[in-house]
C-alpha cells in the first residue's frame, strides 16, 4: 500500500518563560487509505500532532520533524501559499464542538458555498448543488432549510454533521477528526460516525481518527496510536487492542469502569517515569 | 536568607503558609510584567513621573511663578531656560516639573474615586438584579449622558472655578463605564460554578460580592483605569485649557498649553513643551496598562 | 424515612409564553446510605434536579423532602450542613483567585467551626492530598487535584448527602479511576448518601445501585442496577441508550448504489 501520510520524527516545541515545553516528542508514523485511531489524555500531544500536520500552528510554537509527506511531498517544505491550497483540498479537518468551529454569523449555505469556492472552479449556482448533494450526503432530510439556517439553530449532532460535510466539500484525500463525537450525545455519537464511517470508505479517504476514548477508537479504526507526554508508547491494530502490551495500555484499559460487570475498585493507573522517556515506538518498517 | 534561597521560597510550587503563597503569587506577577519590555517602560516614565513631583523643589532651577518680562519668550536651548520661557519670562522647565504635582493630584484623586464608586454600583446591580438593577443601571445612564465639558461649567458656575471642583467634575463623568464593565464582569461571574458552591456553604450576597465578585472585577478595573489616564489627564488640561481648572499662576499643563496658544507659530515651544509632558505620562500609562492586562488576566485562562 | 423524596416535581424556566419546562412531574425516593444514578442525555433535566433541591432554580412546584422534611423556597443553615455538592467542572468550581486553604477555611468558618486547623489537615487528607497542597491556588493544581478540593469543601460541614454533578465527565480516564475510588471510600467511610447525575453509564453502572433515566424532563423508568447491567430495559427509550452506550457497531454496507 502506497502511503499517503507519513509522518517521521515530529517534534512540536513551545517556548515558555520558564523553558522549552516539547508537546510532540519525536512520533512517526504511516498510514495508507485506512483508518488510524490516535489516543491519549490530555496533554499526551494527540491534538498537536494533528494540527501540525497541518501545519496550523504559529509561532512562537515550532514544528520540527525530518519529513511530513503527503502522497510523497514534504508539507514541511511547502509556503503558507501553497498549505492554503492544501488545506481542504487534500487534507481537511473536523473538530470537537460545532459551536465554535462554524462560523456564528454565516448562514450554513453561504459557508458551505464558500468552502466549495475556495477550492474548485464554478460558479454559485454550482457550488450551490454541490452542497445540497453534500448535505444529503450526511444525512440531513431537509436540506434546503439548512441551507438557509444560522449554525445555533442546528442541534450537536446537526452541526457534526454540517461540519464533515463542509470539511468533505472539496473531495480532500485525507481527514483529521479531532474528537468529533466528544462533544455529542451518546445517541446522537452513533450516528455521525455511521455517516463518517460511509463517507471515509465511499471515498477512499484515509482518517486519522483523534480521541481520548480507548474503547471508541478501537471500534472504529483499524490501527491504533497510544500516546503519552508527547511519544507513541505503543501502536497495534484495532482488533488486537486488548491484547495490549504496554503497560500504560493495559493501565488505561483496566482503569475504565465496565458496564457489564460490577467491580469493587478500579485499577488505578501508576505512572511510570519511564515512559516519557523511552523513545517514540515508530511505523513497522 | 540569601539571594538564591529567596527566590526559590518566592518561586515554589508549594508554599507553606498564607504569607509565602501571597508573596509568591506578587512574586510571579512581578516577574511576568517584567518580560514585557513596552510594560517597563510605562512603568519607568510613572516612576519618573513621582520622582519629579515628589523632588520637585530640588530639581526645578527656578521658581515657577518669578516673572521677568525682560527675559519673555526665549527659545529651547537659552542658557539657563533649556526649555525656553513663556510670555511672562517663566522658565518653562521649572513649571513643567511643579505642574506634575497638579497632573499627579488630579491622576490620584479621580483613579481613587470613579472606580470605587463605578465598582460598587456595578457589582450590585450586577448581582442583585430585578428592580436593584434597573434603578441603578438608570442613573448610570443619566450620568453617563452628561458631557464632561458641560458638567464642569455648570459645577464652575455653581462651585467656582479650581482644580478641585475640575477633579469632581471628571470624576463624576468617569465613573459610569467601570459600573458597566463591573456589572458585566458581575454577571458572567455569577453564573459560575463557584459561586454556586459558596452559596450552598451558605454565604449571603454581601459577602459574594465584596469577597468573591470584586477580586475578579479588580483586575479589569485596574487595566481599564490605567487605559483611561490618558483621557483624563486630557480631560484636565482641557478643562485648564478652558479656564475651568487650575486658575492661573497655576503651572497646570493644560492651562500652560491654553496661554501658549497665542504663540504657537513664531514660539511653538511655549504649548509644545506642556503638551510633550502630556503625550509622555499618557503614553506611560497606556503602556503600563496593557502590561499589566497582560499580567492579570492570563490566570483565570486554564 | 427516605433520605430524599421528590414528588411530582416540576421545574421552568422563565414565564409565561417564554417557559421552557426543565424537569416535569418527577418523582423518586433515595434511601439513606443509598447511591442513586439520574442519567440522561443533555437537555433531559438530570442536573436541574440537583440545581432544584439545593435551591439554585427559582421556578419549582411539586414536593422535596429532605430527611422527612418538606423544602420551601428559602434554604437555611441546617439544609447546607446536610446536603452538599460537587460540581462537574473543576476548571469552574473553584474560585481563581482562592488557595486551597482560603476555599476550605471560609467554608468550616460559614459552618459555624472553631477549631479550623485541624480540621483542614484532616479533610485534605482524607481527599488523599497532604499538606503541600494547601497553599496552593487553582491554576497549579491538576484537574484531578482540584476536583478533590470541591470534594473535601463539599465535605466540610460534614455532610449526610452528596449530590454529584458529572464528577469525573471533566477528567481524563486514568485520573477518573482514582475520583471514583475516592468517592467510593468516603461513602464508607463517612455513611453518606450519592445522587449522582451521569450520562456515562459504565460510571454509573459501578457507583450506583438504583437509576433513573431521564428523557426531556421526565422520568422514564427507575431500575436496579443490575437489571441493566444485564441489558432489560422497559422502556424504549432505555433500550435505546443502553444499546447507543455499548459503543459503535459498524452496520454493514447495503449493497449496490444508493
Amino acid at each position: 500500500m502506497t502511503d499517503l501520510l507519513d509522518v517521521k520524527d515530529l517534534w512540536v516545541r513551545f517556548p515558555t518563560r520558564t523553558g522549552v515545553f516539547d508537546a510532540v516528542r519525536g512520533v512517526s508514523f504511516r498510514l495508507g487509505r485506512e483508518r488510524l485511531g490516535i489516543v491519549g489524555e490530555s496533554g499526551s500531544g494527540k491534538s498537536m500532532t494533528g494540527r501540525a500536520i497541518l501545519r496550523l500552528i504559529r509561532p512562537p510554537g515550532q514544528v520540527e520533524a525530518a519529513h511530513i509527506r503527503l502522497d510523497g511531498e514534504n508539507l514541511l517544505d511547502k509556503t503558507e501559499a501553497q498549505m492554503r491550497k492544501i488545506r481542504g483540498e487534500r487534507i481537511s479537518m473536523v473538530m470537537q464542538d460545532p459551536k465554535f468551529s462554524l462560523n456564528p454569523v454565516m448562514t450554513v449555505g453561504e459557508q458551505l458555498i464558500e468552502a466549495y469556492r475556495l477550492h474548485a472552479r464554478g460558479g454559485k449556482a454550482q457550488a450551490r448543488v454541490k452542497a445540497l448533494e453534500m448535505l444529503e450526503a450526511v444525512s440531513i432530510r431537509d436540506p434546503e432549510r439548512v441551507m438557509r439556517a444560522y449554525p445555533h439553530e442546528m442541534s450537536g449532532g446537526m452541526g457534526q454533521r454540517i461540519m464533515i460535510a463542509m470539511m468533505l466539500l472539496p473531495d480532500p484525500d485525507l481527514l483529521i477528526a479531532d474528537e468529533p463525537t466528544s462533544a455529542l450525545d451518546v445517541s446522537v455519537q452513533g450516528q455521525v460516525l455511521q455517516i463518517l464511517d460511509r463517507l471515509v470508505q465511499d471515498r477512499g479517504m484515509g482518517l486519522v481518527f483523534i480521541s481520548h476514548d480507548l474503547n471508541l477508537v478501537a471500534q472504529f479504526c483499524d490501527r491504533v496510536l497510544i500516546m503519552y507526554a508527547g511519544r507513541v508508547v505503543e501502536t497495534c491494530e484495532a482488533a488486537r487492542l486488548h491484547e495490549a502490551s504496554h503497560p500504560y495500555t493495559r493501565g488505561l484499559l483496566n482503569s475504565l469502569p465496565r458496564f457489564d460487570a460490577p467491580q469493587g475498585r478500579l485499577e488505578v493507573l501508576r505512572r511510570d517515569p519511564a515512559w516519557a522517556e523511552t523513545p517514540s515506538v515508530g511505523p513497522d518498517p | 536568607m540569601s539571594g538564591a534561597g529567596m527566590r526559590a521560597w518566592l518561586l515554589t510550587d508549594t508554599p507553606r503558609s498564607r504569607g509565602q503563597a501571597r508573596a509568591a503569587a506578587l512574586y510571579q506577577g512581578w516577574l511576568a510584567f517584567r518580560s514585557n519590555p513596552l510594560a517597563m517602560v510605562g512603568l519607568a516614565i510613572l516612576i519618573l513621573l513621582l520622582a519629579v513631583a515628589a523632588f520637585a523643589p530640588l530639581i526645578a532651577p527656578h521658581d515657577p511663578f518669578v516673572q521677568d518680562l525682560g527675559n519673555r519668550l526665549k527659545p529651547l536651548g537659552t542658557p539657563g531656560h533649556p526649555l525656553g520661557t513663556d510670555s511672562l519670562g517663566r522658565d518653562i522647565l521649572s513649571r513643567l516639573i511643579y505642574g506634575s504635582r497638579i497632573t499627579l493630584y488630579i491622576v490620584t484623586l479621580v483613579a481613587l474615586i470613579a472606580p470605587i464608586a463605578g465598582l460598587i454600583v456595578g457589582t450590585v446591580a450586577g448581582y442583585l438584579g430585578g428592580w436593584v438593577d434597573m434603578v441603578l443601571m438608570r442613573i448610570t445612564d443619566i450620568f453617563l449622558a452628561f458631557p464632561r465639558l458641560v458638567l464642569a461649567l455648570a459645577f464652575v458656575a455653581a462651585l467656582g472655578a479650581g482644580i478641585e471642583n475640575a477633579v469632581l467634575a471628571i470624576s463624576l463623568t468617569a465613573w459610569p463605564p467601570y459600573a458597566r464593565i463591573a456589572r458585566a464582569e458581575t454577571l458572567t461571574i455569577r453564573k459560575s460554578d463557584f459561586i454556586s458552591a459558596i452559596r450552598l456553604q451558605g454565604a449571603g450576597p454581601i459577602r459574594i460580592v465584596t469577597r468573591h465578585i470584586w477580586p475578579l472585577c479588580i483586575s479589569s478595573l485596574i487595566v481599564r483605569v490605567t487605559l483611561d489616564m490618558a483621557g483624563i489627564i486630557l480631560a484636565a488640561a482641557g478643562l485648564g485649557f478652558l479656564g475651568l481648572g487650575a486658575q492661573p499662576p497655576s503651572p497646570e499643563w493644560g492651562a500652560m498649553i491654553s496661554e501658549g496658544r497665542r504663540f504657537i507659530l513664531d514660539h511653538w515651544w511655549v504649548a509644545t513643551m506642556p503638551g510633550l509632558a502630556i503625550f509622555t505620562v499618557s503614553l506611560g500609562f497606556n503602556l503600563l496598562g496593557d502590561g499589566l492586562r497582560d499580567v492579570l488576566d492570563p490566570k483565570n485562562e486554564t | 424515612m427516605s433520605a430524599l423524596s421528590f414528588q411530582n416535581l416540576d421545574v421552568w424556566f422563565g414565564d409565561g409564553h417564554d417557559r421552557v419546562d426543565a424537569v416535569r412531574n418527577a418523582s423518586f425516593e433515595v434511601a439513606p446510605g443509598e447511591s442513586f444514578g439520574l442519567v440522561g442525555e443533555s437537555g433531559s433535566g438530570k442536573s436541574t434536579i440537583l440545581r432544584a433541591l439545593t435551591g439554585l432554580a427559582p421556578h419549582w412546584s411539586g414536593e422535596m423532602r429532605v430527611e422527612g422534611r418538606a423544602l420551601g423556597h428559602r434554604r437555611d443553615r441546617a439544609f447546607y450542613k446536610k446536603v452538599q455538592m460537587v460540581f462537574q467542572d473543576p476548571y469552574a468550581s473553584l474560585h481563581p483567585r482562592q488557595s486551597v486553604d482560603q476555599v476550605l477555611s471560609e467554608s468550616l468558618h460559614l459552618h459555624g467551626f472553631r477549631d479550623i486547623e485541624p480540621r483542614i489537615e484532616r479533610l485534605l487528607d482524607d481527599v488523599g492530598l497532604g499538606p503541600a497542597f494547601r497553599f496552593r491556588f487553582p491554576h497549579q493544581l491538576s484537574g484531578g487535584q482540584r476536583q478533590r478540593v470541591a470534594i473535601a469543601r463539599a465535605l466540610a460541614p460534614e455532610p449526610s448527602i452528596l449530590l454529584l454533578d458529572e464528577p469525573t465527565s471533566a477528567l481524563d480516564v486514568s485520573v477518573q479511576a482514582e475520583i471514583l475510588n475516592l468517592l467510593t471510600d468516603l461513602r464508607t467511610e463517612h455513611r453518606l448518601t450519592f445522587l449522582m447525575v451521569s450520562h456515562d453509564l459504565a460510571v454509573v453502572a459501578h457507583m450506583c445501585e438504583r437509576i433513573a433515566v431521564m428523557q426531556a424532563g421526565e422520568i422514564v423508568e427507575v431500575m436496579g442496577v443490575d437489571e441493566m447491567r444485564a441489558m432489560r430495559p422497559s422502556h424504549p427509550y432505555t433500550r435505546t441508550l443502553l444499546e447507543a452506550s455499548l459503543g459503535y457497531r459498524r452496520k454493514p454496507s447495503p449493497a449496490g448504489p444508493g
